[in-house]
């Protein structure tokens, strides 16, 4: 509903994405001198993660992102953060992006919900895009690129009124809706009961702007307060010490939105017990779709049209698992349930021009898709889509 | 003191919009009726008194003219009309309205999309009958729409629209008791957290015009000349509908508040909001100070729930039924 939400919806999902990454690269790493050619080094782990991030900050990507438009369907949004993750020399297999993906969205639906105030996003926003500045710190060329998104946020959102914020979380959480994924570092933390629910606390501080319940005032017709009474629940409230910070650089106070993953806790996701769920078998589209296709792609055609970058020498890519073992990643693809399937093609971005046509064919372009001459810069390449749309 | 019921399963979860819930109680018939919105769809339940026996429907959001995206319903709501009942639909792209069962569409009304700013969000929201003979409905613009209903068949026309709101209408409330000489026979309530304060016929008057104060009016209620309305910062205020008179200020609910309730035979107000609490207060007007007075009955924690509709059931408010965010059921409580 609220053209608005995009941004913010691909932004947190992206840096969910790069947090689990970023752990399940430094689970698998090996020390440089040790490791076999196939193996993951910490010198990998900063060039896929700064890839990524270059990829999802380029500057066309966010110019067309921050369009007021509605959200994409939860299949096209997939195909979006597949490019992404592909926009280095790491692979995922269909199991472990499926994981990824399932991770990446029970946890921005997690935050949504128990966000204080609909404005409060932004502050979880602000808590992602902190931390991907701290991904890059070494690159100065990057971070210039996050913190001119992270002005175009403030410049776009810091207008909102909280009726409009309130919009926005209210068209997140229909895209949320019946999404009962158990993950396995909510469970343990007892923030997500076994169906899959989050657990909402009626304790703690109440959001900036909120008093404590429990007062009634009267007033007589002369605006004279004549009687004050008071009531008790169960919750156990308490006013809240400050308010975060929404500019540039500051103290957001809120956590939601910080990396609640390190090394030493791995991250699971359970799928039985979701099947039993009459209301996961909600279909999206009642009515057959022709411009389904249409909407995939501004977004995943210009991530398709940046360069892959070719590691030198025979590499061909490193594979990365977001399961501990092959064995658990194979089990794990044959045993999804049938209603949590993602139905997405996965596209690997190579630069042949007989996979480009048929990339395009399947993203349902209208043009015939002839080869493109090998030699096209990476601007020239932007613009050649763009033409042909 | 209330207790939990049996719940009334539906057919998918609840959207996190305001006041996703609506009762329909037809008295001769021992039949209550149960609708909540969820995407493009809203579930109509029919229960017998007895509680057993339902029957369920879903009716579909009507698409626009080009079927480019399918259309998300924000509000449904039953109208009681002194001669008939429609049940009314409002989504992004317009307003349907129904005969009381859903069996037949009666009325469709497109929303004028170039009315609004090219980055706003384009919807109606906020469903009311008013003066024996019209429903109002709002629009993201600030707009009401005020359609003359005839007694029956499809001849339903727009009689009015009235601007005065500048911010998208969240309520609309008609009075549901006696009002008091010049106290209105409509409010209606909007993002900014404006109140307006009507009198409903062939042209509609404006009354009174309650000022915001920095939060969104999400509820709205009107009995016996008082409006009672629930706000994003979980106060719900009463004020004097005639004068705008600010009479109460409640630190009700921990957050935003999504449905308000009014059962008019006994002043009592029901609340339900992000905080997983519902509330039930009894109003009442001092006779000699004339004061209104507001207190506390019950509290309800409908445990890991962000309640979106809350409704009672009767008029005399012994019982009332909840929805949730992701939740596919109705939940109800009666009084022991």
């Amino acid at each position: 509903m609220s053209a608005r939400t995009l941004p913010l919806l691909f932004l947190n999902l992206g840096g969910e994405m790069l947090y689990i990454l970023d752990q399940r690269l430094r689970a698998q790493s090996i020390p440089g001198e040790k490791a076999r050619k196939d193996e993951w080094t910490d010198v990998d782990r900063k060039r896929v993660m700064n890839d990524i991030i270059t990829t999802m900050f380029n500057k066309k990507f966010m110019e067309e992102l921050f369009k007021p438009q509605e959200l994409y369907s939860k299949k096209a949004l997939r195909t979006v953060y597949d490019r992404l993750a592909h926009a280095s020399i790491m692979r995922l297999n269909q199991a472990s992006m499926d994981k990824l993906y399932d991770l990446m969205t029970m946890a921005f639906k997690y935050q949504v919900l128990l966000c204080p105030r609909p404005k409060d996003i932004l502050l979880v926003t602000f808590n992602h895009l902190d931390a991907i500045k701290d991904f890059i710190r070494d690159s100065p060329g990057i971070l210039n690129q996050v913190d001119e998104t992270f002005r175009q946020l403030i410049e776009t959102y810091s207008c909102l009124s909280a009726g409009e914020f309130q919009l926005i979380r209210q068209t997140l959480l229909i895209f949320f809706q019946d999404m009962h994924i158990r993950v396995s570092i909510f469970l343990k933390d007892k923030v997500q009961n076994s169906n899959g629910r989050f657990v909402l606390p009626i304790s703690g501080p109440v959001p900036w702007g909120t008093e404590v319940p429990g007062l009634i005032r009267v007033f007589n017709h002369n605006g004279d307060e004549v009687k004050r009474t008071e009531f008790t629940t169960d919750g156990n409230y308490v006013t809240p010490q400050r308010e975060g910070s929404f500019d540039l650089y500051g103290d957001r106070v809120l956590k939601l939105g910080t990396n609640m993953y390190s090394v030493s806790r791995p991250v699971e996701t359970h799928m039985s017990g979701s099947s039993k769920n009459l209301a996961s078998h909600a279909k999206e589209n009642i009515v057959p779709n022709p411009l389904a296709k249409e909407e995939l792609n501004f977004l995943a055609r210009l991530l398709g049209g940046l360069e892959v970058k070719k590691p030198g020498g025979s590499e061909t890519g490193f594979r990365l698992n977001l399961f501990t073992t092959d064995e658990e990643e194979e089990h794990a693809a044959l045993t999804r349930p049938e209603e949590l399937s993602y139905k997405v093609i996965n596209i690997e971005a190579t630069q042949e021009p007989g996979r480009r046509a048929e990339l395009s064919r399947i993203l349902g372009e209208m043009e015939v898709a002839e080869p493109r001459p090998p030699s096209a810069g990476k601007g020239e390449d932007l613009l050649a889509l763009m033409d042909g749309l | 003191m209330y207790r939990k019921e049996k719940s009334i399963q539906l057919k998918s979860s609840s959207a996190a919009l305001y006041n996703n819930l609506s009762v329909l109680r037809l008295p001769g018939r021992q039949l209550a009726c149960f609708s909540a919105v969820h995407g493009p769809s809203v579930n109509v339940v029919s229960a017998a008194a007895d509680g057993l026996g339902f029957s369920h429907r879903q009716l579909q959001a009507k698409e626009g003219g080009m079927a480019v995206s399918t259309s998300v319903l924000t509000q449904a709501a039953w109208c009681v009309l002194p001669s008939r009942v429609l049940l009314v639909l409002t989504s992004q792209k317009g307003i349907q309205m129904y005969e009381s069962d859903g069996s037949i569409m009666v009325y469709w009304h497109a929303l004028d999309v170039t009315e609004h700013p090219p980055a706003q969000a384009v919807f109606a929201r906020g469903i009311a009958a008013a003066g024996g003979r019209f429903i109002c409905v709002g629009t993201s613009s600030g707009l009401v729409l005020v359609f003359d209903i005839p007694p029956k068949g499809t001849n339903i026309t727009v009689s009015e629209v009235l601007e005065e709101h500048h911010d998208a209408i969240t309520d609309i409330a008609a009075e549901l008791g006696q009002a008091p000489d010049g106290a209105g026979d409509l409010v209606t309530a909007d993002d900014a957290g404006t109140l307006c304060v009507w009198s409903a016929g062939e042209e509609f008057t404006l009354l009174s015009k309650i000022p915001a104060f920095g939060c969104t009016c999400s509820s709205v209620k009107l009995w016996n000349g008082v409006v009672a309305a629930g706000y994003g910062n979980g106060q719900i205020r009463l004020y004097e509908a005639a004068t705008g008179l600010l009479r109460a200020e409640v630190n009700a609910h921990a957050r935003w508040i999504y449905a308000l309730d009014l059962a008019p035979q006994t002043g009592k107000l029901l609340s339900g909001a992000e905080d997983s609490f519902v509330h039930v207060w009894k109003l009442s007007r001092n006779p000699d100070t004339n004061d209104v007075e507001i207190e506390h009955c019950h509290a309800e924690c409908v445990t890991d729930t962000q309640v979106c509709g809350a409704r009672f059931c009767d008029p005399e408010g012994n019982s009332f039924a909840v929805t949730g965010y992701d939740l596919s059921e109705i939940f109800r409580y009666s009084q022991v």
